[in-house]
């Protein structure tokens, strides 16, 4: 789960991470009103959307006047704001943050996350800071500098000073970083954090530290047990059919490819997908329906896949192992008399009482191809998309 | 031989009276795991499913010398109940549960390097020796004892394998769930080590998926250190960037746990790829007939030409080299048979069980256990 750039700085806050003074706003007033309550003669305005890329994409304004806070405010609520991380839809803007002006004189960058490889958290940061670290570590590895944590001992004091000498910061910013880092380090545990980023961390004209962006995210396994963390979910940054997926207990990841898929397991949902593509067609989704694939499961399922309109065929695949295939098999059937299925469905139903299901299936007298080998059904599927595509657009025509 | 289990392992349940850990604790007693008992805090003396259950962990290896377990405990207290399991000398802990926050498993594993057990999962299917075990969600008559070794990081990806496997005759030697969180217990290379090790995995298949760099580390193992033939497939060439694809771990971010790096890792390995998962099966069937083949031809030539002796030494070679599909055959029709004969003799058979078993009854058991459960 994500948060937004002032929620990750109501946050550092709490953790005593120094940022610059900011305010959020919903409308170019409340704007105005934040810019003067904050003082001085620059303002920084920022679009907040779970995305990084804000600047280039014109999410970012500097203003100096309260009138250029309130046009800018403007320009940005109620768009949708496209960067290289949103992808082309991009993502609504429905809130502002309306920042103090810093004066700049060197831009670092300091992350902690889960390293898979070591299964420890470290701490990632680098004198070269407001830039993509992907870049900077595809292109400039060395200047990346990495400090494992071990979980007995927390972060050390000396792991501290390694990172600092290593940004090259020298006298107070020392002491000042090492608080920072503990924050961090004490927020990522107490909040459950997935990741948390700082991106730039600057160093100002007046030689002291600032987290000018925040980047968190939360460990979605571990949201049960953070109530206040929870409330900071935005569904508006979602995808809306991933929301609805949610409320059902369904793992569901929207794609652009018109061949839906219903499948049991993430791994084989995962493989279900690379198949379609393997004989030449294009997944409309990930979809997971879990071990225990129910009938009623099944129907909000199919009710969600259908939602898309790009969809010209559905792909149900699925290894009976605990669950029975002739369960399956009724409640796919019902699931296609309840929400009426347009477009040709192939049903792979594997192990558990598979002839029984196929059996039901063939005697439903519904439009539903049944396979029992998977690339059997990958290929008569994408087949199937094709001629419905076909048709479809000569019906059109 | 198997690695992990077989049918000396004696296994408790932790989350024993709860819904799951019922409903799969039943399942491993129908396939004929040694299921000794199981922890339910507050429960201890109560009997479930005709088992004892007890307060603690400890308690449970104390009175019934369990040296496995199995934990169905929800979520929340899941890293809780693996640490229980490790201090209480339990040597094999394989966690079911799905959903543990990675912070208890960054924890657990840390604490886990000073005792001597082995996890496996969390959120994985578990563990199964074919014929001798079953430790966790998994179909147990998809099944069949045989030949090769299955890792993987997805549940219903390992049925796939699985049951291409047994449809081919070349069946399992142990089948291990890894699971799909980004912190876990055993690792493809851990796995893959004890299959070298093991004399009846003649090959390995290895399922993975996008997320991480543990396929790529085991590419690099397999290249130094495994000898058997691997076929690996790795799912989700086409997932988008950034998102988590159901599993916890299988995410691909900042451009790094790619499929495609993980097939190239692979390949580069001289790992034997396959694009589908519909292949793993005939990909491994072909592997392992090479692979007698060079056996029956390494053998020839260690005896001189024209010998009768080496004509007969040259059948059975080669009957043990393509014994694959005929045995399953003659399995099948033991099987029959077994059905045939009365289900209670079928458990008296595993509690006293003759020294020198033939394989067949064994294949019966497993193949009709699930049968019964039905």
């Amino acid at each position: 789960m994500n948060l937004h750039e002032y929620q990750s700085k109501e946050l550092f806050a709490k953790y005593g991470i120094p940022a610059p003074a900011g305010k959020v706003a919903a409308s170019p007033e409340d704007a105005v009103e934040a810019a003067k309550a904050l003082g001085g003669s620059l303002w920084v305005v920022k679009a907040q959307v779970h995305a990084g890329g804000r600047g280039k994409a014109g999410g970012v304004k500097v203003c100096k006047t309260l009138k250029e806070v309130a046009a800018a405010t403007r320009a940005m609520l109620g768009t949708i704001l496209v960067t290289h991380q949103t992808g082309p839809e991009g993502l609504p803007v429905h809130k502002v943050y309306v920042e103090v002006g810093s004066r700049i004189q060197r831009e670092l960058y300091l992350s902690l996350l889960l390293d898979r490889a070591r299964s420890r958290l470290s701490f990632i940061v680098s004198q070269a800071g407001g830039m993509d670290i992907e870049e900077v570590a595809a292109h400039t590895p060395e200047k990346i500098l990495k400090v494992e944590i071990h979980p007995a001992a927390g972060l050390m004091g000396y792991q501290c000073r390694q990172l600092a000498f290593g940004l090259g910061l020298e006298g107070e910013q020392i002491k000042q970083f090492e608080k920072i880092a503990r924050g961090l380090y004490q927020l990522y545990l107490d909040a459950d954090l997935a990741l948390v980023e700082i991106n730039p961390l600057i160093v100002t004209a007046e030689g002291t530290l600032l987290a000018l962006d925040g980047k968190l995210n939360v460990d979605a396994n571990a949201v049960y047990r953070q109530p206040v963390i929870a409330q900071y979910r935005d569904v508006s940054q979602e995808d809306a059919a991933e929301v609805e997926a949610s409320k059902h207990d369904l793992n569901y990841v929207s794609l652009s490819g018109d061949i839906a898929c219903m499948v049991n397991g993430a791994g084989l949902a995962m493989a279900t997908m690379d198949l379609i593509q393997l004989h030449g067609g294009s997944p409309a989704n990930f979809l997971d329906v879990g071990g225990g694939a129910t009938a009623a499961r099944v129907t909000a399922a199919f009710k969600l896949i259908l939602s898309n309109a790009n969809v010209k065929a559905i792909f149900v695949n699925i290894f009976g192992g605990i669950v029975k295939c002739n369960l399956i098999a009724e409640g796919i059937i019902e699931a296609v008399k309840t929400v009426g299925v347009n477009v040709p469905v192939v049903v792979r139903l594997q192990g558990t009482n598979r002839d029984q299901a196929a059996q039901l299936l063939a005697e439903s007298g519904l439009a539903i191809v049944a396979r029992n080998d998977l690339t059997d059904a990958a290929r008569e599927v994408v087949r199937l998309a094709a001629q419905y595509a076909a048709t479809s657009a000569s019906a059109a025509a | 031989m198997s690695i992990l289990l077989n049918k000396k392992s004696r296994v408790i349940c932790q989350g024993f009276t709860g819904n799951q850990g019922t409903f799969h604790s039943q399942g491993c007693l129908d396939y004929g795991t040694q299921l000794v008992g199981g922890v339910t805090p507050g429960r201890g003396g109560q009997k479930h499913l005709g088992l004892p259950v007890f307060n603690t962990a400890h308690e449970a290896v104390k009175a019934t010398g369990a040296d496995v377990s199995m934990i169905y405990v929800p979520a929340g207290g899941a890293a809780d109940a693996i640490l229980e399991a490790a201090d209480a000398g339990i040597k094999l802990i394989v966690c079911i549960t799905e959903g543990i926050p990675v912070n208890d498993m960054v924890r657990v594993k840390e604490t886990l390097k000073s005792y001597d057990t082995r996890l496996v999962g969390p959120n994985c299917p578990g563990v199964i020796t074919p014929g001798a075990a079953k430790v966790g969600i998994m179909p147990g008559h998809i099944h069949l004892p045989g030949r090769v070794g299955i890792v993987s990081r997805s549940g219903t990806l390992t049925y796939e394998a699985v049951h291409q496997t047994t449809q081919l005759g070349l069946g399992q030697s142990t089948c291990v769930g890894i699971g799909g969180d980004p912190v876990r217990g055993m690792n493809f290379i851990d796995v893959l080590a004890l299959f070298e090790q093991d004399p009846q995995t003649e090959g390995i298949i290895m399922v993975g998926e996008i997320g991480g760099t543990d396929e790529e580390a085991a590419a690099a193992f397999i290249r130094d250190h495994v000898t058997k033939p691997v076929v690996a497939y790795i799912a989700g060439v086409t997932a988008p960037p950034g998102k988590r694809m159901g599993h916890a771990g299988a995410v691909i971010s900042g451009g790094k746990g790619t499929a495609d790096d993980k097939f190239a890792a692979l390949e580069a390995a001289r790992v034997i790829t396959v694009r589908s998962p519909a292949d793993l099966g005939k990909a491994m069937a072909k592997a392992l007939a090479k692979r007698d083949a060079k056996v029956a031809k390494a053998k020839l030539a260690l005896k001189p030409a024209g010998s009768t002796k080496v004509k007969s030494k040259l059948k059975a070679v080669a009957a043990k080299a393509q014994p694959v599909a005929a045995k399953a055959k003659s399995k099948a029709k033991v099987k029959a048979k077994a059905k045939a004969k009365t289900k209670t003799k079928a458990k008296t058979k595993t509690k006293a069980k003759p020294k020198a078993k033939p394989k067949t009854k064994v294949v019966a058991k497993a193949k009709r256990a699930p049968a019964r459960k039905k």
